[in-house]
């Protein structure tokens, strides 16, 4: 049924690209973090 | 942006160091005058300096005759190879002319910053304590004349290869609508082209931002032509909501660029 | 602005080594589980619990999704204006208003992008076609474009604070240009109502579950907002340090070269330890 496929990829389109952005903002903390004192991270 | 009095160029008065508080000794009269506060006179006759420096620049360089010109003609050319029918291409005539002007317009942007850029005069005006509005006005102005020229020469083009009629009725329309279209694309394209043009890596940038921003001047300005000729049964009418759109639209860009255009140059 | 003090990196090789860890703090945390839960009851609602709609049948569900996405793209560009606005005219001119402009905007323009494209799945469902030039689409479209440019303007490189200033100017331009082309866009297609099937500018009658699904998704999206935008302007932070030390360290690397060849030659090295080249190679 062509509905149900283009209703479920609509919500995993839109989750996998939300998902995709939240894993690369947490990577690339986390990578930066490595390389940051601590004393310079505001939010600590 | 420069809250200094600006330096009316031509003045007699004798140079003064602009942050000394003792008030000006006019020598043709027996009282003293107060000091002359940047302001509107002196902005209008930078921004008209600036302006004909500008078409003074293309006046010898003739750029817009030789380059401009014939690119917008070559488009308006092309056109007709993609658009293969002759009724589809009277149609949709008013459209093409504003296409055309807008990529006519992106390179005229880059060329009148490019003549600033080449010798920094920007930044000279800049540090000299030139209001960044007159600036903003002047090349506002310069760049308006001459894509009204283009513009026109570009009505000419359709009359001819899309077979396009001028009815007198829509002669008032028609004109009303070139210079409100126009200032409003001068507007966008001098700020923009502040930001964007004359610089090595920014240049590509322009289109860009501009084309987004035009997008309500090719709609109205078209619908309003098309009004104006008579395209696919519009009445002349019609054509005027279009050009309060395209007023609203110049002022509120005008506006709105002469406050964005110093603090985008200053750098 | 802070900087890395260059002369410590420099003595002991590596610095201290911080806490392992990245962008995530006990708010972020609850923040992020909220986020999760919330989109948890999303697809409960959506998918499952609510019903189909009397005219669209299931195609409604994709609107649980669409919708939210397109209402916070608008929240985050208006925080981008109101933080550019907050950058340029308050005396500090922290740029942590300007990294916060930047996040947002980025947020915003990936929200845009999947609101297009989920909305073309819908399309295709309920108009048939997978794009129209109505009112709404059309200015979403110039909508996704302008942000995109204002992004590109991010990029032109320089200093920061010019950055932030260039961008500032755009963003709060923006704001000017998005409801001037509305506005034209809207009346150029109510005066050519070309004939269509559905009304496409119509909004559906949503009431009960429906409404409280779509509620519930704009709450999920909202947290979601929230989360990715405070991950991402610490990130921006510390991005921004990273370019500071590498121009410190440049420049220590400069002195210590200018020491070496005085050392050598006697005479001072003539080219001045605080030369620097941005991208464009310019001084």
């Amino acid at each position: 049924m062509e509905d149900a496929g283009f209703i479920i990829g609509s919500y995993v389109l839109t989750f996998a690209t939300v998902g995709l952005m939240a894993w690369r903002v947490l990577r690339s903390g986390r990578k930066l973090a490595d390389q940051i004192p601590d004393e310079e991270k505001y939010w600590l | 942006m420069s809250t200094e009095p600006t330096r009316d160029p031509a003045a007699t008065e004798p140079i003064r160091d602009p942050s000394s508080t003792e008030p000006v000794r006019d020598p043709a009269a027996t009282h003293v005058t107060a000091r002359p506060a940047g302001g509107p006179p002196g902005a209008w006759r930078i921004a008209l300096l600036v302006a004909s420096k500008d078409l003074r620049i293309e006046v010898h360089s003739r750029v817009l005759t030789n380059q401009v010109l014939p690119f917008a003609g070559v488009t308006m050319v092309i056109f007709a190879f993609a658009l293969d029918a002759d009724s589809v291409l009277q149609r949709v005539a008013p459209g093409l002319v504003w296409l055309a002007t807008m990529f006519s317009l992106l390179v005229l942007v880059q060329r009148a910053f490019a003549v600033e850029a080449e010798d920094g005069a920007l930044d000279a005006m800049r540090v000299a304590g030139v209001d960044a509005r007159a600036i903003y006005l002047g090349k506002l102005l310069g760049l308006g004349v001459q894509l009204l020229v283009l513009e026109v020469v570009l009505l000419f083009a359709a009359v001819v290869l899309y077979s396009q009629t001028v009815p007198l009725e829509g002669v008032v329309l028609l004109v009303t609508t070139l210079i409100s279209a126009t200032c409003g694309l001068a507007a966008v394209g001098t700020l923009y082209g502040g930001l964007a043009a004359g610089f090595r890596g920014r240049e590509t940038l322009l289109p860009l931002l501009t084309l987004p921003a035009v997008a309500p001047v090719l709609i109205g300005a078209t619908r309003a032509v098309e009004a104006a000729l008579g395209t696919a049964g519009a009445v002349v009418s019609d054509g005027w909501p279009w050009v309060g759109l395209l007023v609203v639209f110049a002022v509120a860009f005008g506006v709105g660029g002469s406050l964005a255009f110093g603090p985008l140059i200053d750098e | 602005m802070t900087t890395i003090d260059p002369a410590r990196s420099t003595r002991e090789g590596v610095h201290e080594q911080p806490a392992r860890g990245g962008t995530g703090t006990r708010g972020t945390r609850i923040l992020g589980i909220a986020t999760i839960v919330a989109m948890g009851w999303l697809v409960a609602f959506g998918l499952g619990f609510s019903p189909a709609d009397r005219d669209q049948q299931e195609s409604v569900r994709i609107l649980y999704v669409h919708v939210p996405t397109i209402w916070i793209a608008y929240l985050a560009f208006t925080v981008t204006a109101i933080a550019s606005g907050l950058y340029l005219f308050t005396k500090k001119k922290s740029l942590g208003w300007d990294r916060l402009a930047g996040a947002s905007a980025e947020v915003g323009t990936v929200f845009v992008a999947v609101t297009l494209v989920v909305g073309a799945l819908w399309g295709r469902l309920t108009w048939g076609v997978f794009w129209q030039w109505d009112a709404r689409l059309t200015t979403t479209a110039l909508l996704f474009v302008t942000y995109v440019g204002y992004l590109a303007v991010r990029r032109l490189g320089g200093s920061h604070e010019q950055r932030a200033r260039r961008s500032a100017v755009i963003g709060l331009i923006a704001v000017l240009e998005i409801p001037l082309v509305h506005w034209s866009v809207r009346l150029w297609r109510s005066l050519h109502q070309e004939a269509t099937v559905l009304d496409t500018d119509g909004d559906i009658d949503m009431d009960g579950l429906m409404l409280f699904s779509l509620f519930v998704g704009v709450v999920a999206f909202s947290l979601l907002y929230a989360w990715l935008v405070l991950h991402r302007t610490r990130v921006m932070a510390m991005e921004d340090l990273m370019d500071d030390r590498g121009l410190d360290l440049a420049l220590e690397a400069r002195r210590s070269e200018g020491r070496r060849s005085e050392r050598r030659t006697g005479t001072p090295d003539p080219r001045p330890a605080g030369d620097t080249i941005d991208k464009d190679g310019a001084r």
